[in-house]
């Protein structure tokens, strides 16, 4: 199925060649990272992770996202996301790859990567996380594949792949909830350390996933002769907007314990987000800008006519996508650390090597994307004529 | 079959570049030399037998290197019965003097790069 | 799928596996008689432990601070955004934040505002650093120690979002040109791993209590065996009220200020 990928049009090919200008920069800069070390992004001692955590935390719910696709159609039979399964675990394949890839891109000493799996320590979450982003990867390349493949062939798919089909679901599950374990567990860290974490990253990743979905879809509909279905849209659309909901509904849940509690160390990370420390405002912008978005989102997915209408149902899920990126990929992982368990205010910007680095592993995801959905659309387009 | 040419072309060209050592050692007649460490020692015995040490030094060092950091181990009973610190910088080299002439002849031949200078400081080299 | 494709595959994921089974090996392998001894010096506890006597720590005096950087080859940096520190002063709010009312500072504690507190990795008995370690790169030892190998760390930097008491610092360059005075008796660090205090393990081995002790002129920091009845440090204990830092986060630091 693979040669699928080697013939193409040449917006294709001009697409794949751009993608690869940036992972060339990127991995330029990478290169200039390994040999200076990590002083050369914005990180510091108080603020010790930064965009490269940050990102691969909200992309691990955008893998995770998979599961509303695959969970309708094969528990519930609901026949229309039949077509759209292989593009949401085509989706999961390219985002565990970032996410994986932006773990090792943060490491201090990536040549000793391999060290988790020597000294294996189960009491580390991080362990865990390795464990279970590995296995997702693995179940989905291979679930993806073989469906794909048994539908090419015009066959049902083999028995075996049925099992790992729903092991896949809760384990879906399991890399988000995990992921939030990072974080939800550290005694030091009032902002993270709420047992709300794990249920917050699934609902932003139940919204995000499926808006970035349905803009691939609509993507994949103009360039291609593959059609998902209008309501297949719709169903993911409606999943959108329960999960965009959900998400904001945690979200004033956690304002609620901090600001009436006024307990400092959970209170001061979020008057920090939202209206600054002691004249630290760097993120405070963005997050009045992740409100407007979220909310705007909110109305026009609610109102049923703008759902239902695809130019404004793609604008929604843009604002859904972008607004939980601020949320997750630049508040969430940075704040947790401003003000430092000492009280310290210490602001992070990232640095244009950083950047650039993050940029180029964000290329090599859309670029698996890009060839993954290229092969599945092919393939789609084959059976369907 | 389909693209003959460009098949065995390309075998080729990879088979150059694989055997591009043994070509650019007969072309230039400069065939690495063989390693001559120098041992300038006090110590007429290591801590091991020399062919053990030859072999399996770097086991050794890092079993010493976990024994010290992680288990506060600090002294090792040697084959000659004596009790020796477990240390690189204290032990191996205040014998094998000098590292240029001793550690980096072989490592340099088989091209290897020990990554303990980065952290261990090398001692005043004596000649 | 053809079968020589097939064949591979599981020959593939069977080597796979055959490496998940190393440690298993190690377990199993037999020990020879011991060739491997501890130090015949080395001082030992079983709970080391320290008290820091605020009110004899004298305000522009950076003795300790200074010894401990120096023994152990802690660069300086320059400026605080890649700042490698084992043990410094902290303004007593910031050591110990929450406590700051505006009627404490006002009327009770006149002499604990602004007062610059000696801090340190505190030794936890309960460390959260290495409950988040992935690779037991950072352990607790028997005694107490909290250690690191900086042959093993990744520098994924859990450990430092674990601390609550900012005790760890990332190497985000290579720290030997910042070094002004290399201790050759005691490696640097390279860059990409954490670092911290280690108790001076490496002294306690020859016998010598840690460098910080031992610089302070006015005896201000005592250094212990916690479970040792008439060790000095219980001494101390008994004696005056001590407090530490954040312990209701449960991590059970041992370092004791006398305020």
């Amino acid at each position: 199925m693979l040669e699928k990928a080697l013939t193409g049009s040449k917006k294709y090919w001009a697409l794949l060649s751009l993608l690869g200008g940036i992972i060339v920069v990127g991995f330029f800069c990478y290169l200039k990272q390994l040999s200076f070390g990590l002083g050369i992004t914005g990180m510091s001692r108080d603020v010790s992770w930064g965009l490269y955590i940050a990102q691969f935390t909200f992309l691990v719910g955008v893998a995770a996202s998979a599961v509303m696709v695959v969970l309708p159609y094969y528990l519930h039979h609901y026949k229309l996301f039949g077509r759209i399964t292989i593009l949401g675990e085509f989706l999961a394949v390219a985002s565990v790859t970032m996410c994986l890839s932006f773990i090792i891109a943060d490491l201090g000493r990536p040549d000793r990567a391999f060290n988790v799996l020597l000294y294996p320590t189960p009491s580390s979450i991080l362990f865990w996380d390795m464990v279970v982003l590995n296995g997702y990867l693995v179940l989905n390349i291979v679930i993806g594949w073989t469906v794909l493949a048994a539908e090419r062939a015009d066959v049902p798919p083999p028995k075996w792949v049925k099992p790992l089909i729903y092991l896949s679901i809760p384990w879906a599950v399991s890399i988000h909830t995990v992921t939030a374990f990072i974080y939800a567990g550290l005694p030091g860290r009032g902002f993270w350390l709420t047992a709300i974490m794990a249920p917050r990253f699934l609902a932003s990743a139940f919204a995000s996933g499926p808006a970035l979905l349905i803009l691939l879809g609509f993507i994949v509909r103009k360039f291609s002769k593959f059609d998902p279905g209008k309501e297949a849209f719709q169903t993911l659309a409606k999943i959108v907007t329960y999960a965009m909901l959900i998400s904001i509904f945690f979200v004033l849940m956690e304002l609620f314990t901090a600001f009436y509690s006024q307990i400092p160390e959970h209170m001061s990370h979020f008057q920090y987000l939202f209206f600054g420390l002691h004249g630290h405002t760097k993120l405070v912008p963005w997050m009045w800008s992740f409100v407007i978005l979220a909310v705007g989102a909110t109305f026009l997915l609610i109102n049923p006519n703008t759902r239902k209408n695809e130019k404004t149902l793609a604008l929604a899920c843009v604002a859904v996508f972008v607004s939980l990126w601020i949320e997750k990929g630049l508040g969430l992982v940075v704040t947790g650390f401003i003000p430092s368990p000492l009280e310290e205010i210490t602001e992070y910007t990232p640095t244009a090597p950083e950047v650039l680095i993050t940029l180029g592993i964000w290329a090599i995801g859309f670029s698996i994307l890009t060839v993954l959905y290229k092969i599945a659309v092919s393939i789609k387009e084959e059976v369907g004529s | 079959m389909y693209d003959t040419g460009k098949i065995i072309t390309g075998l080729i060209v990879f088979l150059c570049l694989i055997t591009f050592p043994l070509w650019y050692d007969a072309f230039t007649g400069k065939a690495a030399t063989k390693p001559e460490p120098k041992i300038i020692t006090k110590e007429k015995q290591c801590v091991e037998a020399t062919p053990y040490m030859r072999d399996s030094h770097m086991k050794l060092l890092i079993q010493w290197r976990d024994r010290v950091v992680r288990e506060k181990m600090y002294s090792y009973k040697g084959s000659d019965g004596k009790n020796y610190t477990m240390s690189l910088t204290k032990t191996c080299l205040n014998c094998h003097s000098n590292k240029q002439q001793f550690c980096d002849q072989c490592h340099n031949y088989v091209g290897v790069t020990p990554t303990c200078w980065n952290c261990h400081i090398i001692p005043e080299e004596k000649s | 799928m053809d079968n020589s494709k097939r064949t591979f595959l599981k020959v593939a994921g069977i080597s796979l596996l055959g490496i998940g089974s190393k440690p298993l090996q190690k377990a199993l392998a037999v020990n020879e008689e011991p060739k491997i001894l501890p130090s015949p010096d080395a001082l030992t506890g079983k709970r080391w432990a320290m008290i820091i006597d605020m009110k004899k720590c004298k305000e522009d005096c950076q003795d300790c601070l200074k010894a401990c950087h120096q023994v152990h080859n802690v660069p300086d940096l320059g400026n605080p955004k890649d700042e490698v520190k084992w043990i410094w002063k902290e303004p007593y709010e910031k050591a110990f934040p929450g406590d700051e009312t505006v009627y404490m500072q006002e009327y009770i504690d006149q002499t604990l505002k602004g007062s610059q507190f000696i801090t340190l990795c505190n030794h936890c008995d309960n460390p959260p650093c290495v409950r988040v370690c992935p690779t037991k790169a950072t352990w607790k030892r028997e005694d107490g120690i909290v250690m690191m190998d900086y042959h093993r760390c990744i520098g994924c930097r859990f450990c430092m979002a674990g601390c609550p008491y900012g005790s760890r610092s990332l190497n985000w360059r290579d720290p030997r040109p910042f070094i002004k005075e290399i201790n050759k008796e005691f490696p640097t660090r390279e860059r990409g791993v954490v670092e911290k205090c280690n108790f001076c393990s490496e002294r306690l081995a020859k016998g010598l209590i840690p460098a910080c002790v031992e610089a302070c002129k006015e005896k201000a920091l005592v250094f212990g065996d916690l479970e040792d009845a008439n060790s000095e440090l219980r001494g101390l204990l008994r004696a005056h009220h001590t407090i530490r830092r954040k312990p209701q986060l449960g991590t059970m630091p041992q370092i004791y200020y006398i305020a």
